[in-house]
């Protein structure tokens, strides 16, 4: 079990304006049952001061969903609209006496829920799902937009960090690499620019540069596997292995042992270190 | 002075999370503590000091061949867990017969073999991840196609840990059998609640574990056929002759000597009892609550794990205001592991999202009493009904869902 501060559990336990408001004119929706948490969070905006003068929660989820949610209400009760859109999720967290790590996602699923709401009072059109970035975790549903913002507000590093805030990568981790790339983008390390793959002296430093450096390889080869019918797909790299699967006319070939040790001398070669290639099934645990 | 917080004399407590590990029997303390304290001698010593230590094992040896039956003590080695008995099963295999390249396995094993066998399918190995149907029960015939020649070993758990739903293992054991398959069973979940009879199965290699029957937590054994091909997976000295190098945790032995020994003692008995508690506990659950159902296979299954899950309610909530009622039981949820998503076992078995997040696992044990059973009958209701007021996909004014249920269909 979590090790939850007594505010946490004070919340939980004993929540506050757990509730649809009645009249309500702001309504945010944010997560959704297959995600595993989901949060309704409705407010009743004075038109005329833009205070918020209720608001209610509606959660789905673990203890400290249902905690933030609480600690929002008491937080923007009586707020401005602009005041209530100055509270960050880390606001939420410190309100609540802190959040295991894994559980900060909590508090921004309350900050994500405000916004929601005050974007639909403002009238201001919400973007469609996914219209803002590019889907980075399918299992989650949650876009680049997202993570830049959260990663910003909370001054993420790590990949671990961008779980814990966000959820994304947290199911089948499909997407880490794509989060790195994210997160690479947000801290202003060089991007973008495809490099010329060339040997490495020095040996490849990050795992980010060295799977780059790999995918621009494997790039270099597909069209000849294409055009043979055949294809191949990055699935792990692991130290000094790197694991692909061959598709296609190339799995199951009679000369897939020599594709994969040309394949192999080349990665060496860009890498400029010694690597193996091993040979995965393409299907693996859905 | 410790800082741990006192659990016994608590008489309200209710500990329902025996799955997960299982209180130590006061009789297989005693029998171990000696072994901590005055025989102190190493195993492998030809002196005073060591034979006796050396007896005590053979004789755990042998109470553990009783209660998998098999047919010599020495087919029994000692492991420091069941998931180094099963990674020692699976690897002994792949190196004892180097041209099969083939695994087959399920998709709802216990992380033991999960991810020792995704480690294999990167290193090349061909695995079949054999699927289960809405109930938990194995594709049987996707099982038959897999086998052949090609195939070094067969693994598959005995009973699964979240549902306790049963494999046919011992018919499974036998298909095996015809492509000269090494077939392995983890047997966790099984041993000390149902009878096992390995001497006239098809079973090559059975992994046990002491905590989940009332010995302490770090001792394992591991069944080996005798006159099957093995590789050791500890190599060193020769202790568990040459099969098992490392120093015996002697008191550990002793203890799962022990606890088999009871358990043969009770096994039938403890299990009518335990069924009674769990059917009561769960039909109990399923006329008081609403929206909920049991998942995996109602009829075949070990007579101590109920799993329900309670559609519209997140797990880790539900444990959370158990706990608060001295109540322990488990989550197959996401949130309690720190993994996100809800347990492998529910969506291999594509339990809805609705409900996979909220499924609760009770598993009982002889230590298990009708007060506890009450207890969780008393509270349970009102923690579900309470956490639904909350949720947006529940309609507080009908009192209904405000999406749509879900209704399993069991063929």
């Amino acid at each position: 079990m979590w090790n939850y501060s007594e505010k946490v559990k004070q919340h939980f336990f004993t929540p506050k304006n757990a509730k649809a408001v009645d009249h309500a004119n702001a309504i945010g929706d944010v997560g959704s049952i297959s995600c595993g948490d989901a949060l309704r969070l409705s407010l009743k905006v004075n038109p005329d001061s833009d205070v918020i003068e209720d608001a209610g929660f509606q959660t789905f989820g673990c203890g400290s969903a249902i905690a933030s949610s609480s600690a929002l209400t008491e937080m923007i009760i009586g707020r401005t609209i602009d005041q209530a859109m100055s509270i960050s999720n880390q606001d939420i967290a410190d309100f609540l006496d802190g959040l295991p790590p894994e559980k900060m996602h909590c508090s921004v699923m309350g900050m994500e829920a405000l916004h929601a709401a005050v974007a639909q009072y403002r009238g201001e059109e919400v973007a469609e799902e996914h219209e803002e970035g590019e889907l980075i975790c399918k299992c989650f549903a949650i876009d680049d937009a997202l993570i830049k913002r959260v990663v910003a507000q909370n001054k993420l590093e790590t990949l671990e960090d961008v779980i814990n805030y966000t959820k994304a990568g947290g199911a089948c981790a499909a997407c880490h690499e794509k989060i790195e790339w994210v997160l690479e983008e947000c801290l202003g390390a060089p991007l973008a620019e495809p490099e010329p793959v060339k040997a490495n002296p020095a040996g490849a430093t990050s795992i980010v540069a060295r799977i780059r450096i790999i995918e621009q390889t494997l790039e270099q080869v597909r069209p000849q596997l294409q055009a043979d019918g055949g294809d191949i797909q990055l699935s792990d790299v692991d130290d000094d292995m790197v694991f692909v699967s061959l598709t296609g006319a190339c799995s199951g070939c009679g000369l897939s042992a020599g594709t994969l040790a040309m394949i192999e001398q080349k990665i060496s070669q860009a890498l400029g270190e010694t690597i193996t290639v091993y040979p995965v099934g393409a299907a693996s645990l859905a | 002075m410790s800082t741990l917080t006192t659990l016994t004399n608590q008489t309200e407590l209710a500990y329902l999370d025996n799955n997960a590990t299982t209180q130590v029997d006061q009789a297989v303390l005693q029998e171990m503590l000696p072994f901590l304290s005055e025989f102190y001698g190493n195993p492998s010593s030809i002196h005073r000091f060591g034979s006796q230590v050396g007896q005590a094992i053979e004789k755990a040896r042998e109470q553990v061949q009783k209660l998998i039956g098999a047919s010599h003590a020495s087919e029994v080695i000692f492991t420091s867990c069941a998931t180094e008995a099963s990674a020692t099963a699976i690897l002994s295999a792949v190196e004892a017969f180097p041209s099969r390249k083939d695994i087959v396995t399920s998709v709802i094993e216990h992380p033991a073999t999960l991810q020792l066998c995704q480690m294999l399918e990167r290193k090349g190995y061909t695995i079949h991840w054999i699927g289960v149907d809405q109930r938990g029960r194995l594709d049987m015939e996707a099982y038959k196609a897999a086998l052949s020649d090609n195939v070094a070993i067969a693994s598959f758990m005995w009973a699964n840990n979240e549902t306790g739903s049963l494999f046919p293992i011992r018919g499974m054991a036998e298909l095996a059998k015809q492509h000269g398959i090494v077939f392995h069973t983890d047997a966790v979940q099984v041993a000390g609640k149902l009878p096992i009879q390995v001497a006239d199965s098809g079973i090559d290699l059975l992994s046990i574990s002491g905590h989940k029957f009332h010995a302490p937590k770090g001792i394992g054994a591991l069944y080996l056929r005798r006159g099957a091909k093995f590789r050791p997976l500890l190599r060193g000295g020769h202790q568990e002759r040459g099969r098992r190098a490392g120093t015996e945790n002697s008191s550990g032995i002793v203890g799962l000597g022990k606890a088999a020994e009871l358990a043969m003692q009770s096994i039938e008995q403890d299990s009518a009892r335990i069924k009674l508690m769990r059917d009561r506990l769960e039909m109990g659950l399923l006329a008081r609550v609403p929206n909920c159902f049991v998942t995996g296979d109602p009829k075949h299954r070990v007579p101590n794990t109920s799993n329900i899950a309670f559609e519209f309610v997140e797990g880790e909530s539900i444990l959370l205001m158990l706990d608060q009622h001295g109540i322990a039981a488990s989550s197959g949820s996401a949130c309690t592991s720190g993994s996100l998503e809800p347990s492998h076992v529910m969506r291999a078995m594509e339990i809805p999202y609705t409900a996979a997040h909220g499924a609760i696992r009770f598993s009982l044990s002889r230590f298990t009493t009708e007060a506890m059973v009450d207890q969780v009958l008393a509270v349970l209701p009102g923690i579900v009904e309470k956490l639904r007021m909350l949720s947006p996909y529940w309609d507080v004014t009908t009192n209904q869902p405000a999406s749509e249920s879900f209704s399993p269909v069991y063929a």
